[in-house]
């Protein structure tokens, strides 16, 4: 058993290596800035330059990022403190299944729904023509994609802070929102701030969905009408002409490796916040 | 604030919705029992059972795979190790494995697949699902095992038991619904992904015939479905879609009912 066991201990380590080891090509052939600031991507021509994949990924990550957590943080708080047993007991189980709702089956709703509510509704109100594939309409997916992540750890942590912080701060005379609004939220700050970076994480990565609704153009979009181009959509994407051009395998190997640290340090992240909150509860209770 | 429930929920509901109302129509007995000919993506005849069977064949030997690596680690890791720094160091690579994007299952399975010289087929494919579903199933099988009560396991060694055999007999048989759960929730995810599969399974048109062939999956039928310009084959994307979406809700909640069930048997 503990062969099995040291073995998937080590597959991140083989993982990280694997990735590095096929990606040393392209990072010794271009220097590192060209790769990582310059905006041409021309394969064909040797020309590998990351950076509207990295702003993509970061445009579209990011407004996938406010559009959910403000809503998912209060739908957290409702389920947690507010809601009635029968409410909680039908949603939180709802949530969690449609949480498994595969990616494409993401992607399709977007290409059904959000792109031509995008490009027939929202843009001309804006005054802009646009096909819809863009990225808001990949920040809109991703979105609700994220929710049932942060609601679920949100819920979680809010549900672990003490009953007696509660009951001392309705004691001293505030109303259920300031208790809320001041103490619970207070206490249970570090969990919601990792659950915002798993969902982060979760965001990221996330490739199919996000592929079929964004637009693919690797170019740096200059709205939010402007079609994007994620690094794991360009992995997916490409992966086909990998073997025929010989630097290009080594430049998807260093996009996924980028993905892969960019991933890791945000699990990292959120596991020290995790840990540190279950360290704190065990020290007030142990006074 | 209910608001925001609303909105999300509803939001992850009309998914289930669109799907469903686009797909539908589109839905006949020829998809599910009829494989795709070479005209499929033109508009002609045929079905995505190519795809259906692929999906079951990859998510069923990836399943397999996982739970014997599982199994063992899970069980060492809570019986044997519990507090040692070895299982320290597992739980937390398993945390990052656990948020590691698919799709870069998908590059190191074809990095192994150069290694060892395997071409796009069902065992590359296989290879990158269980990589996915280690996690996810090791970490759900962690947190059954960790609720196990330490009392029984007390029980079980004050009767004479060996290690092996409450770890075995006793304790897997309390945790058994919450295990089969684990293993749902991770063929459940392994069924539905398509960025790990993309490029070590490859598509084909034929049924599955053998490990070193390239093999249909239920998620790429729905992309490639929909990435053509015939209005008719996208409409079998959003029938594809519906089926996929079916089978995944239908393991969800079939997981959850067989707990229930199966919660009879466990101790409490």
């Amino acid at each position: 058993m503990f062969a099995v066991s040291a073995v998937t201990a080590l597959i991140v380590l083989f993982m990280t290596l694997g990735l590095i080891e096929r990606s040393t090509l392209i990072v010794e052939t271009i220097p590192l800035r060209d790769l990582l600031f310059s905006g041409t991507w021309n394969p064909d021509q040797g020309e590998f330059g990351f950076a509207p994949f990295i702003i993509g990924t970061l445009y579209v990550t990011g407004l996938a990022m406010v559009l959910a957590i403000p809503p998912s943080i209060l739908m957290a708080v409702y389920l947690a403190e507010y809601a009635p047993k029968r409410v909680r007991s039908i949603v939180k189980p709802l949530v969690d299944v449609l949480a498994g709702t595969p990616s494409v089956v993401c992607g399709l709703w977007g290409v059904l729904l959000i792109v031509p509510l995008i490009r027939d509704y929202l843009a001309p109100l804006v005054g802009i023509e646009t096909t819809g594939y863009s990225v808001l309409a990949g920040g809109l997916v991703l979105a609700i994609m994220v929710c049932p992540i942060i609601v679920s750890i949100t819920d979680e942590v809010i549900r672990a802070v003490p009953k007696a912080i509660k009951e001392a701060s309705l004691a001293v005379g505030a109303t259920k929102w300031q208790t809320i609004k001041h103490v619970v939220v207070r206490s249970a700050f570090t969990g919601i701030i990792a659950a915002i970076i798993l969902g982060f994480g979760r965001a990221f990565g996330e490739t199919m969905a996000v592929l079929m609704v964004v637009g693919n153009v690797p170019a740096i979009p200059n709205s939010i009408f402007a079609p994007a181009y994620p690094i794991p959509a360009l992995i997916a994407n490409d992966y086909g002409e990998m073997l025929t051009i010989p630097l290009y395998e080594s430049a998807l190997m260093f996009a996924a490796f980028l993905l892969l640290v960019i991933v890791f340090a945000f699990s990292v992240a959120a596991s020290i916040l995790l840990r540190g909150i279950k360290r704190k509860y065990v020290l007030e209770q142990a006074n | 604030m209910e608001m925001s429930t609303l909105l999300v929920v509803g939001g992850l509901l009309s998914i289930v919705i669109v799907v469903l109302v686009k797909g539908a129509p589109s839905l006949s007995i020829a998809m599910l029992t009829q494989t795709s000919n070479g005209g499929y993506y033109l508009g002609k005849e045929g079905g995505i059972l190519n795809a259906i069977l692929g999906s079951l064949y990859l998510a069923g030997g990836a399943t397999a795979i996982a739970l014997a690596v599982s199994i063992p680690t899970a069980l060492y890791l809570n019986e044997y190790a519990s507090r040692s720094r070895f299982a320290g160091f597992t739980r937390n690579s398993l945390d990052l494995l656990w948020s590691v994007p698919s799709i870069l299952y998908g590059v190191f399975g074809f990095i192994i697949m150069i290694y060892i010289g395997l071409g796009t087929s069902l065992l590359g494919g296989i290879i990158a699902l269980s990589l996915l579903e280690l996690p996810i199933m090791i970490r759900a099988m962690d947190e059954v095992l960790r609720s196990v009560p330490q009392g029984l396991r007390e029980a079980s060694y004050s009767l004479g038991a060996t290690k092996l055999e409450t770890a075995t007999r006793t304790v897997v048989k309390q945790a058994l619904p919450g295990l089969l759960m684990a293993v749902l929730l991770a063929l459940g995810r392994a069924l539905g992904d398509a960025a790990s599969v993309l490029f070590t399974t490859g598509y084909t048109d034929s049924l599955p015939t053998s490990l070193f062939q390239p093999v249909a999956s239920l998620p790429l039928a729905v992309f490639f479905q929909l990435g053509t310009p015939f209005p008719e084959v996208q409409q079998r994307a959003y029938a594809s879609g519906f089926i996929l979406l079916v089978i995944i809700l239908s393991i969800s909640i079939a997981s959850r009912l067989l707990t229930t069930r199966f919660n009879r048997f466990v101790i409490k």
